[in-house]
């Protein structure tokens, strides 16, 4: 295999995936969202929560289409540039992807035309249950494919045969303990990206002095949600991390730039790693901490990088950088969910600007989140692509030349910045023009005309509410 | 279990030639709308569809590394060109539905990308198949053609010919949703299109012939495929007439039974082989407990209950689906 190819072929593999999951993460969190928004409108007939739905809907179908056809180059992708470890893992992630496109992307596909062109044509229960159906595919997608991420990470009921991983426990593979620490740990990370999105919005018109009615719920209902989820999501996280500790010691001895064993364990707050020295610089550590997060004990000995032969360590700064960048997004999250929320149950919050000002500008600290704790995985996880049973430079295609990779790599990053630039400014303008934009013409797709709808023969709660 | 996800593959890949062909169509007969209300109008009666249909390549590629890992594996690989070319083109064309109607002054930027998109994942799925019947290059069974290895006349010709049976395919499902304009441009686009298809079809044949193509040797160790043919030339009378008569609603089902019939030919032409003459179904198969695995739950309940969300939402979207527009 091409050094040079493999490299563009984990550089393009990267690329994509970090590119693919910034709206999957987002589109979790709002299509419950949605589902709660069209609820509380049917069950209360409160204007706000129609007007809601239908902004938020628009900026839906922006993202969701940009992850649907984003997700469908990772489909492909396992068999353009991997296909040695498509070829030997095939038999066990082939049938969870399968699982994920069967129960996950029909479900979505097929209800998401309902939802953004349906309202005219179906009753409002069915309109309801279409939003619900929605949200689940895109949970179920989640969790097939946090099933499928796990096992790469700690292959587990298996045996190798003829070259292949052929499964021989699926209940192994599917309810393992690291699948249900880290499926939670990205459902909670979507909300708190739909969350926080719908905060900043609904700072962004308090300080602009427009919408007020709906900023309002936008800023109680995004805090609250946050300051609830935040605290269970620093606990899953403690505990994503002690699947760390017990079946990837490299990675998590990476994470803390642990370069030698230790007893007790010093905790590194900040540092830079140096791989040649295999030593810290300008470190700033606390004793003993180490081994408190890592065992819950003030004795324990923990495993530094070099317990391991030179090639079967991960790379040290990203691992370590990136877990730290997650953390500090967390907790300053934290932070403005818990002051906000605060505030707002003493009815401050609409006057203290600056707390708005800092909400505002919170929301790409979710994604910044999940794309660095990403980088921490599978950063953390190399040289494996499955950890300990296949290396990454043995998975991809061997017969891929570096400029084949070059070209699509270069298609990949055109075509992207392309579409994420018009989309991320479609999406702002959106937010820009706000819940009455929705009537502005240029705005506005067309309603198709409704021949044969079955909404014209039920009156429906709906538009009453307008 | 082997039979079983064959044959859910092949409905799977079959749906997905008919569904996803008549999108890609009319992406493709967008290009020749001169009217933004023309294109709006046509845009209109996929938008609610196309990422369902797309979804049947995904469904079809899942099972195929599900329960084909051998086969995914060496044609992703030896197809790494046009498979990332048909993504990219799919991707241009799936944002443009959203981005469309968000746009202003750069809506013809999306129009452009929409039209574009589509050819380009319609020539693609064309080539790759072309080079599949043709043969690709194998030594002891790793894929030994190069990065253009795929790229020939044949296959060119063929990437060429679905452009031809996928804008067909659209211009009948726009006669079947539309009225007014656009439906009686569509359908005096059928005649020319439908011709097209049909050089197409001689050329292709002739190549073969003259080229001696192992594939053609099926034909007459099985001559119960020339049956398949023979449907298809049923269903071409059928639609001559039922454009003559202008009828709505039959060409779209004569179009869509011609793809259905084609595509039998090609399968049961491949059979027993994956990738004709150097994989089999048999060698490709994935183990015993992948199969039964996906079977019992994938397969025998998830599998109609995905064909009931279509049926759902070809029921919700039924019937003439656009504003006439007449007025224009």
């Amino acid at each position: 295999m091409d050094p040079t190819a493999l490299l563009l072929s984990r550089l393009q593999f990267a690329f994509t995936i970090s590119f693919h999951i910034i709206f999957p993460a987002f589109t979790i969190g709002l299509a419950a969202w949605l589902t709660v928004l069209e609820a509380m409108h049917q069950y209360s007939g409160r204007p706000v929560y129609r007007t809601l739905f239908e902004f938020w809907l628009k900026i839906f179908g922006v993202a969701f289409g940009m992850g649907v056809v984003s997700g469908v180059v990772m489909a492909f992708q396992f068999g353009t540039n991997w296909s040695v470890l498509s070829k030997m893992s095939g038999p066990i992630q082939g049938p969870l992807l399968a699982y994920e496109t069967f129960t996950a992307f029909m479900l979505e596909a097929g209800f998401f035309g309902i939802l953004i062109f349906g309202r005219p044509r179906v009753p409002p229960w069915f309109y309801l249950f279409s939003t619900a159906m929605v949200a689940l595919g895109t949970t179920l997608s989640a969790f097939w494919i946090m099933v499928n991420n796990s096992w790469m990470q700690v292959p587990t009921g298996y045996v190798l045969q003829n070259g292949q991983f052929v499964p021989d426990d699926w209940a192994q593979i599917i309810f393992n303990r690291v699948v249900w620490v880290r499926f939670p740990h990205m459902l909670l990370a979507s909300y708190l990206t739909g969350a926080f999105c719908v905060a900043a919005t609904g700072a962004w018109y308090v300080l602009r002095r427009t919408y007020r009615p709906e900023a309002h719920v936008m800023l109680r209902m995004g805090l609250a949600l946050a300051a609830v989820l935040l605290p269970v999501q620093l606990f899953i996280g403690h505990l994503v991390g002690d699947y760390v500790h017990d079946y990837q010691p490299a990675k998590f001895a990476a994470i803390e730039a642990r370069w030698h064993d230790e007893q007790p364990a010093s905790e590194v707050l900040i540092a830079i790693p140096d791989s040649s020295t295999e030593s810290n610089r300008y470190a700033i550590s606390i004793p003993v901490l180490g081994s408190i997060i890592a065992s819950m004990s003030l004795s324990s000995k923990e495993v530094g990088l070099s317990s391991f032969a030179p090639q079967d360590r991960p790379p040290v700064a990203i691992p370590f950088f990136a877990f730290r960048i997650m953390v500090g997004c967390g907790f300053v999250m934290l932070g403005l969910a818990w002051l906000g929320t605060w505030l707002g149950l003493k009815h401050r919050l609409e006057r203290s600007r600056l707390l708005l000002w800092g909400i505002f500008l919170s929301f790409p600290l979710p994604w910044i989140a999940i794309l660095t704790g990403w980088y921490t995985a599978e950063v953390g996880r190399q040289p494996w692509t499955v950890y300990g049973v296949l290396r990454t430079a043995d998975a991809a295609t061997p017969f891929l030349t570096a400029s084949a990779a070059t070209a699509s790599l270069i298609l990949f990053v055109a075509v992207y910045a392309f579409i994420f630039s018009f989309g991320t400014y479609y999406i702002y303008r959106l937010l820009r023009a706000g819940p009455a934009g929705l009537g502005g013409k240029s705005l506005d797709v067309p309603v198709p005309n409704r021949p044969m709808s079955l909404a014209d023969k039920m009156p429906t709660i709906v538009e009453a509410g307008e | 279990m082997v039979t079983f996800w064959v044959a859910l593959l092949a409905i799977s890949i079959l749906i997905y030639l008919l569904l996803d062909g008549f999108d890609l169509g009319v992406g493709m007969l967008c290009g020749l709308a001169h009217s933004e209300a023309k294109r709006e109008t046509m845009l209109h009666t996929v938008a609610p569809v196309w990422d369902g249909n797309e979804t049947w390549l995904v469904v079809a590629g899942v099972i195929m590394w599900g329960a084909f890992p051998l086969a995914y594996a060496t044609v992703m690989s030896a197809f790494y060109i046009p498979v990332i070319v048909m993504l990219l083109g799919l991707i241009l064309r799936g944002v443009a539905f959203e981005f469309r109607g968000k746009a202003l002054r750069s809506r013809w930027i999306w129009d452009v990308s929409f039209v574009a998109g589509s050819f380009a994942a319609s020539f693609m799925q064309g080539a790759m198949v072309g080079a599949l019947v043709e043969g690709l290059q194998f030594s002891n069974g790793d894929y030994a053609g190069g990065t253009f290895g795929w790229l020939t006349v044949f296959s060119a010709l063929c990437g060429i010919g679905l452009c031809f049976g996928y804008s067909l395919l659209g211009a009948c499902w726009l006669v079947r949703k539309c009225d007014g304009l656009v439906r009686d441009a569509a359908r005096r686009q059928i005649p020319p299109l439908a011709i097209g298809v049909l050089m197409f079809l001689i050329v292709v044949f002739a190549y073969a012939l003259a080229e001696h193509l192992p594939i053609l040797q099926r034909w007459t160790d099985r001559p119960y495929l020339f049956l398949f043919p023979l449907v298809g030339a049923g269903a071409a009378a059928v639609l001559a007439t039922s454009v003559l008569r202008h009828d709505d609603y039959w060409p779209f089902h004569m179009v869509a039974l011609i793809f259905a019939a084609a595509f039998g030919t090609l399968a049961l032409s491949f059979w027993p082989y994956m990738i004709p003459f150097v994989l089999t179904i048999d060698e490709a198969a994935a183990p015993h407990a992948s199969l039964a695995f996906m079977f019992w739950g994938a397969g025998l309940f998830v599998f109609p209950l995905m064909l009931l969300y279509v049926a759902v939402g070809y029921r919700v979207f039924r019937g003439k689906s656009a504003p006439a527009v007449d007025h224009y």
